[in-house]
């Protein structure tokens, strides 16, 4: 019930977030990440000591209370694939931060912000990949995309920066809205948020008819955070960001949030064919596109995103196909593409991270990022180059690097999916492997352009704004780290089968894997002559060749339209632009700033809701059992009344529009002694005559008006709306009077006449009921009328300009 | 008897009051229209006399009074800012 130790992990960053500005104001001379480093490294560490508890299969579990009695609680379920995601995060943020150190100018640069920003978004990466509870997972969820526009934003006076941070968060947090109202689905379904629990419930789920509407929120969700194809779009622009950030949070961490929520819910969702061929049919779009798109890139950051893109679609559409599992048995080797999607997934953050650091050092140290402007930095940097030599290698898939290994699995799986029988695989299950060739032979060409544009080639000084030379030893360390763990997955894929991959399978298979004896992941290099190497030699084969064509076919993306910005965009931005124009228009038509307009609004919709209400309920009803006969005299009055009352609206003179209404005020006062209402009568005769003496004043202080001679401009639609709800109200009080008959109900006037003098000493009793029985009404009304009158001598004595004017003439 | 005689009188004023409201908006000036305010105020203090007579009360004194009262202030009112065109003066002082 107490906090834990891994709650801790979570917690810690961002506390520790709090006292970097400290650190940044008090010890300007030490660069502040080496203080931040401190921290990534303990909690990598720490999360290195259950590699052993969790390689047994066993889960750790913590439980903390947050608001139980909705179900929200502070659960801590640590797995194979939580532990996977949390090594990743916590390591690779570990050598972001070094690369950092040397990256970012301590002097130059406001590092208080950048580490601030960069330590919520670890805690709230951690705090997603480890939640156990649906929402904790939703509000480090949002805590991710909060700080990554932050993070793309930092260099805020750029309008680019600004353009990206906006766009990364529009895109993001509307999936995650999506994913919430996924979630909260899930809740109605399952009634509950803890993840295992709606695991358990996979039956439920999949029987309710809510499923399928779930699916797709949660789904909306997973692909706007992981850059699936159509919302990728944020991702390039994203790049405007500096680059460890681009390393960390764009290509190794918060793009796989997706991933992970995919794979984390897979359970619950794959055992349907919707979710296996959404996932995997959006994964292999997004693999092409991404790839196709990635080769016409001149911006080396733009490539790499583009390649995350298509990479991280590569991944998604093994989930995807992963998920048949769920139909065929465990057995049948459809796990393969899921051991093959969790092993890309380590490789991938491996060698993009590397990447990515080493366009940061081109970037730095010639200071530009366009491939047009750079070439032959091989003699410059030869450092720099076996790194990005390695790394593109590794993400082209050749071997002995491990992106070889898991594009082999890749590529097996995806053949192996033609065997699948049902789910209009027969038919379709081509695409498969043919997708994946063509995106591998696209992904081998712009990892080729990636090394050989920068680094071979001419070198070309006078467009460089620096001299190049090799970058700091610092900077060189997280990357060659990176690409050292490349190397080594490589030749020794095994020391991660057990340990890490196998545990991670059986997250995303929980019941599959418990009937199976054993489960063993092994990775080797030579399977024999199997389609994927025949597919493999010919991907090589035909990447080489088109990478030397690439002059010659290349305008095939001017004449498809794709060589200024991905189309997709035009949407995006056309949205965007329109919106606040469309919103502005809509505005307009009902706020018209005319008070008449408002008016008219609101009788309509008064008439419209009691007519249809009146008349939904059958309301409409006049009695006329118990009225009383009128007198003659008594039809002449109300005939005057009425008269009067309708000459009003016509009359030219103020005057005598003042002297009618005053005329129709005296006759009201008649009535009322007429029904017996004395106070009421005098009441009404002393507001009378008040009024008429008011409306004089104000009439003296308006010019002299046109309206004086004009008349009052006719217009009919006025003229049905007054009459609409003259004949609104009256209907409606016949109605109650008819009700209050029909029902019975009494009145409880008897009760005051009973006991007025016996109770409050009083024989007048209207008066008796204003000051006794209901005295409170009474005191607020006179409180009313202090107001008025404080509100008009404030409105006469304080002028515009704020002072009194009491003493002036 | 009594009742029959009220019942007529009153038939009268009412007659009266519709004679007032076609005085005041024929007018031909606007002192024609304040006259048949005042007589109106003067038709309605007889108009309430007789309903004390048929309803046998004398709680309507204070209306007949506060009537009398009224209708000339308003009277008053009206016909000042007709002379003058303000109804309260200020201090010239």
């Amino acid at each position: 019930m107490l906090l834990s130790l891994l709650h801790i992990a979570i917690i810690a960053p961002f506390l520790f977030a709090l006292v970097i500005p400290f650190f940044y104001k008090k010890i300007p001379s030490i660069h502040t990440g080496w203080f931040v480093l401190i921290l990534p490294t303990v909690i990598f560490i720490y999360l290195l000591t259950f590699i052993p508890t969790i390689s047994r299969g066993e889960t750790v579990t913590q439980l903390l209370p947050w608001v139980p009695s909705l179900g929200i609680n502070f659960d801590i379920h640590l797995d194979g694939l939580a532990l996977l995601f949390s090594l990743l995060i916590s390591g690779i943020g570990v050598l972001v931060i070094l690369y950092s150190i040397y990256y970012l100018d301590k002097n130059k640069e406001s590092l208080h912000n950048f580490y601030f920003y960069l330590m919520m978004f670890m805690g709230a990466m951690l705090g997603v990949v480890l939640s156990g509870n649906l929402m904790v997972l939703y509000v480090f969820w949002e805590l991710t995309s909060l700080s990554s526009a932050l993070l793309i934003g930092y260099w805020y006076d750029r309008e680019k920066s600004r353009y990206g941070s906006l766009k990364s968060m529009l895109v993001t947090v509307s999936g995650g809205f999506s994913m919430l109202a996924g979630f909260s689905l899930l809740y109605v379904i399952t009634g509950t948020f803890t993840i295992t629990e709606i695991i358990a419930q996979v039956d439920t789920v999949a029987a309710s008819g809510l499923f399928i509407p779930t699916m797709i929120l949660v789904l909306l969700g997973a692909f706007t955070k992981s850059a699936q194809f159509p919302f990728h779009i944020w991702l390039p622009d994203a790049m405007e960001a500096p680059t460890p950030v681009s390393a960390y949070l764009h290509s190794a961490t918060m793009v796989k949030a997706g991933i992970y929520l995919v794979a984390r819910l897979s359970p619950v969702f794959s055992g349907s064919s919707e979710w296996f061929w959404i996932v995997s049919g959006f994964g292999l779009f997004t693999l092409l596109w991404g790839s196709f798109n990635a080769v016409r890139q001149t911006d080396l950051k733009s490539i790499l995103a583009y390649s995350t893109i298509s990479q991280l679609g590569m991944i998604m559409s093994m989930l995807g196909l992963g998920s048949a599992a769920a139909f065929y048995g465990y057995e049948a080797g459809y796990t393969a593409a899921t051991v093959a999607a969790v092993f890309h997934l380590i490789n991938h953050s491996t060698f993009k991270g590397s990447l990515f650091m080493v366009a940061g050092i081109v970037d730095h140290e010639t200071g530009t990022r366009d491939i047009r402007k750079l070439g032959g930095l091989m003699t410059f940097m030869p450092i720099t180059f076996t790194i990005s030599i390695i790394g593109a290698f590794s993400m082209a898939g050749i071997y002995p690097f491990n992106g070889f290994l898991s594009k082999e699995m890749f590529l097996e799986s995806m053949v192996e999916a033609t065997h699948i029988t049902s789910l209009n695989m027969a038919s379709l299950g081509f695409i498969f492997p043919l997708v994946a060739w063509i995106a591998s032979v696209f992904t081998f060409i712009y990892s080729m352009i990636l090394v050989f544009k920068t680094f071979t080639g001419n070198y070309q000084p006078e467009k460089l704004d620096k001299k190049p030379h090799e970058a700091p030893i610092g900077m060189l360390i997280p990357p060659i780290i990176l690409v050292g763990l490349v190397v080594i997955f490589g030749f020794f894929p095994n020391i991660l089968a057990h340990s890490i991959i196998e545990p991670a399978v059986q997250s995303i298979y929980p019941y599959g894997l418990t009937g199976v004896e054993h489960f063993d992941v092994h990775i080797s290099p030579w399977h024999g002559f199997t389609p994927a190497l025949f597919m493999t030699v010919s991907i090589v084969a035909v990447g080489v060749l088109m990478y030397l064509t690439l002059t010659k076919w290349q305008k095939i993306y001017t004449f498809l339209r794709l060589h200024q910005k991905d189309p997709v965009n035009y949407i995006y931005d056309g949205i965007v632009k329109r919106v606040v124009p469309v919103a502005k228009r809509v505005t307009k038509v009902p706020e018209t700033g005319l008070l008449r307009d408002y008016l008219a609004y609101m009788y309509i919709f008064l008439i419209v809701a009691v007519v249809f209400t009146l008349y939904h309920f059958g309301g409409f009803a006049i009695e006329t059992a118990n009225v009383a006969e009128i007198p003659i005299y008594v039809w002449v009055i109300v005939a005057v009344i009425a008269a009067a009352a309708l000459l009003i609206p016509f009359l030219k003179n103020r005057v005598t529009a003042i002297i009618a209404t005053s005329f129709v005020g005296f006759l009201v006062a008649l009535l009322f002694v007429m029904f017996r209402a004395p106070d009421l009568a005098l009441t009404q005769l002393l507001v009378e005559t008040v009024t008429t003496a008011l409306f004089l004043l104000c009439f003296y202080h308006l010019p002299e008006l046109r309206n004086e001679k004009s008349k009052p401009t006719f217009k009919w639609t006025n003229v049905i709306i007054s009459i609409g709800v003259g004949v609104l109200v009256t209907t409606m009080a016949l109605s109650s009077l008819a009700l209050k008959s029909k029902k019975g109900f009494e009145s409880i006037a008897n009760y005051f006449l009973e006991n007025a003098h016996d109770f409050a000493g009083g024989d007048n009793v209207v008066n008796v009921i204003l000051v006794d029985f209901r005295g409170m009404d009474t005191m607020f009304e006179i409180l009313v009328l202090g107001i008025a009158a404080l509100g008009i001598v404030a409105l006469i004595k304080l002028k515009l300009n704020g002072k009194e004017d009491i003493n002036e003439k | 008897m009594l009742h029959s005689v009220a019942f007529i009188v009153m038939c009268i004023l009412a007659i009266a009051i519709a004679l007032c409201l076609f005085r005041m908006v024929k007018g031909p000036s606007m002192f024609d229209r304040i006259v048949a305010l005042d007589l109106l105020g003067i038709t309605l203090i007889g108009f309430v006399g007789m309903l004390m007579i048929v309803q046998q009360t004398l709680v309507y004194v204070e209306v007949i009074l506060v009537l009398g009262i009224l209708s000339f202030v308003g009277t008053v009112a009206l016909s000042k800012y007709m002379e003058g065109g303000v109804v309260i003066e200020r201090d010239r002082d």
